[in-house]
């Protein structure tokens, strides 16, 4: 009885300063507490540390998790990691929670005349593997699909890819992070010919000004955001933020700038062109190392099924394209964009001050954008134009959403075109391909087939027959889940998820697949600023659940392919980080060998003679540069990068009369994604219990609408009802309302519209229109 | 038996010293923000006369600038 009260005690004392520290970082983005990672350690526990990285966002903070008896106790940030500096946000060092809920998923679960029947994980394996080949042998090798995610390790990525290609022969894979990443991916190829950041986060000490492009990192990266903070108050380094939304990111800026949704275009063809009309451009860097092109315009929005869209690049000269930008004059671009021709000039005079650093920095505000591809394009042009770029502290820097957004979904490739190396669609990448993963190189299509909207659209039409889902939940984040949800319900798709908890996905499920946790596996992530981390399996998952690496190792040897999937159980992640680095040897990508990421806090790609390579096209640090100039844009066969004509096009659905405001919608520090994790740590729960929608407060008052009054929002897809926030978290613009999207039992994304950019194919969850009125 | 959490916030540049003024009243447990101005404090204390005495032994300190409560729990003795 003592015990138990004190233990009470304890844990409602804990509970009590968790609380205070939440409230903190609500008030302060960007606050750390360091040292009460040390609180939670038990006294005189000993402790086993070992390393690794978090399990959230795309800036991959190291951790290092405390064990005792076979438990994970404790966790605090890793010193050793250049990333974080042994700093951690409120999810970080409260993460391990999650894992001991009572609802976690323990054995395979089988639904049975519509009940769930706890089920041997052999047995239920043996069944996903008899559906596969049954669908396969119906229906043919593209009526199986498998959807992954930027959470799955690098292994469980690579294994999923040559299982679904090189093993079965079906482009059918793509993954959530179509859903947050794929624009940078197309603006990075288009712009660069090769994917991922040319810097690292080191830019932060460097840069004189960091200018936000819809990007609330107080929120979404609160470590790096602390970084740049830090930077403020001891060198006098500038924030700019360039938003839709008032956030914590702005309050906490030298500046807060807001645009109407979507002219972001336009705002960035303004800066372009005051940089060219004030003699700004760096001519010489632009002479030697640039090119400029133009695409197709008008390229529609991909809301019909099967959309199909193939871009057109013309060169043209500077010229050309100091004559398109005439129609982006400040004074021009100011009657819509809503942002003033003095706040449009004081952003071109940051960029093309020869004499200050800039990094720009953004996520899902130019991501998810119906011409995403296009804005990561523009954003480029800025420095490219003026030079300010791959050199410490000035850059272009698209952060990741997900832990491995970066090291899985784009580096292993788990997208419908993408090999390990290169594309289905170059010949040499799938002989490549063929030869490593020892196939036939005929088995791998060369023609890309679903991506995620197109994926789920095709379950729906009754195309794929059978899906498995790992380590996502589409049906709390796909846009338009009001279609998506029904198409997942009907009977005409067998439908497995593997997942570490219940969802309103594995609800849906055939078959649910236990999955462990992180650190209950091995496993490697690469972050945002291409860094590779691994760490190695820390404690025992519980019950029956097991490593989704090995599941799909289980199921490729059912059917058939045993040859093909000789890993062993102990040493798998090992054999496959192994395997998979062959498509990556050379200077352009070489990654790290195992034994190296098993000491340090991770390695940045590309790994050359012993070193990583912290900015990429810059002689000076990029050994792959081989032009002997001072930059090499060696992505591109000419070793140019481009510098793109795109224009501004308008979002597909606006506000009009009977649907008058913009619907945003995002994330809050509290909760990761979809809130499967961090809703079942209860001091983030119980900080951010419900999502809600955000009113600014002279529409709240017009509408007569209060503080917590249950609104319900509509679209011509559905609705969705919440309790109203006036002047609290955020701020929208006149006109907006925002709504976070974690809370499962508030499903936002009924309402959002499944409008994508063509070229990325990734969904706008930032633009539609909708009513609002009182539940 | 009451818990309690608050936000402390230090006068400018009296940051170590009200953590210290803190720590010696007892009952207290503080951490300190590494990049703010801020202390994250907890108080636990045996009865509700026992709470309002510290508390207002806490609102004495020269270097307090302001103390907001953020929450209160109460455990069975």
């Amino acid at each position: 009885m003592y015990d138990s009260v004190t233990n009470r005690r304890s844990f409602i004392k804990k509970m009590a300063m968790l609380s205070a520290i939440t409230a903190a970082a609500s008030m302060f983005p960007g606050i750390v507490f360091a040292s009460e990672q040390e609180k939670g350690i038990p006294e005189n526990a000993n402790l086993d540390w070992k390393k690794g990285p978090c399990r959230f966002c795309g800036v991959g903070c190291g951790i290092l998790v405390g064990t005792e008896n076979g438990k994970a106790v404790a966790v605090k940030g890793d010193p050793n990691s250049s990333v974080n500096k042994g700093l951690l946000c409120v999810k970080g060092y409260h993460q391990i929670m999650c894992i001991q809920s009572k609802d976690r998923l323990k054995t395979a679960l089988v639904k049975k005349n519509g009940k769930y029947v706890e089920t041997p994980l052999s047995e239920a394996l043996d069944l996903v593997a008899s559906k596969m080949k049954e669908s396969i042998a119906q229906n043919g090798k593209d009526s199986v699909a498998m959807y992954t995610s930027g959470q799955s390790t690098i292994p469980e990525g690579y294994i999923a890819s040559k299982l679904m290609k090189g093993a079965i022969g079906t482009n059918n894979l793509d993954c959530n992070a179509r859903l947050c990443m794929a624009s940078a991916v197309t603006g990075f190829l288009t712009s660069f010919g090769a994917d991922e950041p040319m810097g690292c986060y080191e830019d932060i000490d460097h840069a004189d000004y960091f200018v936000t492009w819809g990007n609330n990192m107080a929120e979404m990266h609160p470590v790096l955001f602390s970084r740049m903070l830090e930077q403020k108050a001891k060198r006098g380094a500038k924030i700019i933020d360039f938003a839709t939304r008032t956030t914590r990111s702005s309050t906490a800026s030298d500046k807060s700038i807001l645009f109407e949704p979507q002219t972001d275009l336009a705002v960035a063809n303004a800066i372009c062109y005051e940089i060219i009309q004030n003699g700004w451009v760096n001519k010489s860097f632009v002479e030697k190392h640039c090119s400029f092109s133009k695409g197709l315009t008008n390229i529609g929005y991909g809301l019909e099924d099967k959309f199909k869209f193939t871009d057109k690049p013309e060169k043209i000269d500077f010229e050309a394209y100091k004559v398109f930008l005439e129609d982006y004059s400040p004074e021009k671009v100011a009657k819509y964009s809503k942002v003033s021709v003095k706040d449009i000039k004081y952003l071109a005079a940051i960029y093309g001050d020869p004499n200050k650093k800039v990094v720009s920095y953004w996520c899902m505000g130019m991501n998810q954008h119906t011409r995403g591809t296009w804005i990561n394009n523009l954003v480029y042009n800025i420095h490219l134009l003026t030079g300010k770029i791959s050199q410490p502290g000035n850059g272009p820097f698209s952060l990741t959403g997900q832990p491995s957004a970066c090291g899985t979904a784009r580096e292993v490739g788990t997208f419908t075109h993408k090999l390990p190396h290169g594309v289905v669609m170059n010949e040499k990448d799938r002989e490549m391909a063929a030869k490593i993963w020892k196939v036939p190189v005929d088995r791998i299509p060369s023609k890309p087939t679903y991506h995620a909207t197109e994926m789920f659209r095709a379950v729906d039409r009754g195309d794929i027959n059978f899906i498995w889902v790992q380590a996502t939940n589409p049906l709390v984040s796909l846009p338009k889940t009001s279609r998506y949800r029904p198409a997942m319900e009907k009977k005409s798709c067998f439908v497995v998820v593997s997942d570490v908890f219940p969802t309103p996905t594995t609800d849906v499920a055939d078959v649910i697949l236990p999955a462990a946790w992180h650190i209950e596996k091995g496993g490697l992530y690469g972050n945002s600023e291409r860094r590779t981390q691994y760490w190695q399996k820390m404690v025992d998952a519980p019950g029956e659940a097991t490593a989704d690496t090995w599941m799909f190792i289980e199921v490729a040897r059912r059917m058939g392919f045993e040859d093909l999937f000789p890993y062993s159980k102990e040493n798998h992640v090992e054999e496959i980080y192994n395997e998979y680095r062959q498509f990556h040897e050379g200077a352009k990508h070489g990654m790290a060998p195992l034994e190296v990421l098993k000491k340090e806090s991770g390695a940045i790609w590309p790994y050359v003679n012993g070193k990583s390579t912290q900015w990429r096209y810059n002689a000076k640090y990029d050994p792959a540069c081989s032009n002997d100039e001072d930059f090499h844009f060696y992505g591109k066969p000419d070793g140019r990068a481009v510098i793109w004509q795109r224009p501004f096009e308008d979002a597909p659905e606006k506000p009009d009369q009977e649907y008058p405001f913009w619907l945003n919608t995002g994330r809050v520090v509290e909760h990761w994604h979809t809130g499967s994790m961090t809703r079942r740590i209860p001091v983030l729960h119980q900080a951010m219990p419900n999502a809600y929608v955000e009113f600014h407060p002279d529409d709240a008052k017009s509408l007569g609408i209060r503080n917590g009054e249950n609104i319900k929002v509509t679209s011509r897809r559905g609705s969705c009802t919440l309790p109203a926030s006036i002047n609290e978290r955020g701020l929208p613009t006149k006109g907006q309302v925002f709504v976070p999207f974690f809370d499962e039992n508030m499903l936002i994304n009924d309402v959002t519209l499944d409008s994508f950019c063509p070229i990325s194919k990734e969904p706008d969850y930032k633009k539609c229109a909708v009513k609002v009125e009182r539940a | 038996m009451p818990i309690k959490s608050y936000l402390a916030h230090p006068i400018t540049g009296r940051k170590e010293e009200l953590m210290t003024a803190l720590i010696s009243l007892g009952q207290c447990e503080v951490i300190p923000a590494e990049n703010q101005n801020i202390l994250a404090l907890v108080t636990d204390t045996q009865t509700e006369k026992e709470d309002e005495i510290l508390k207002e032994k806490i609102e004495a300190l020269s270097s307090l600038k302001l103390l907001a409560l953020v929450s209160g729990f109460n455990t069975p003795q």
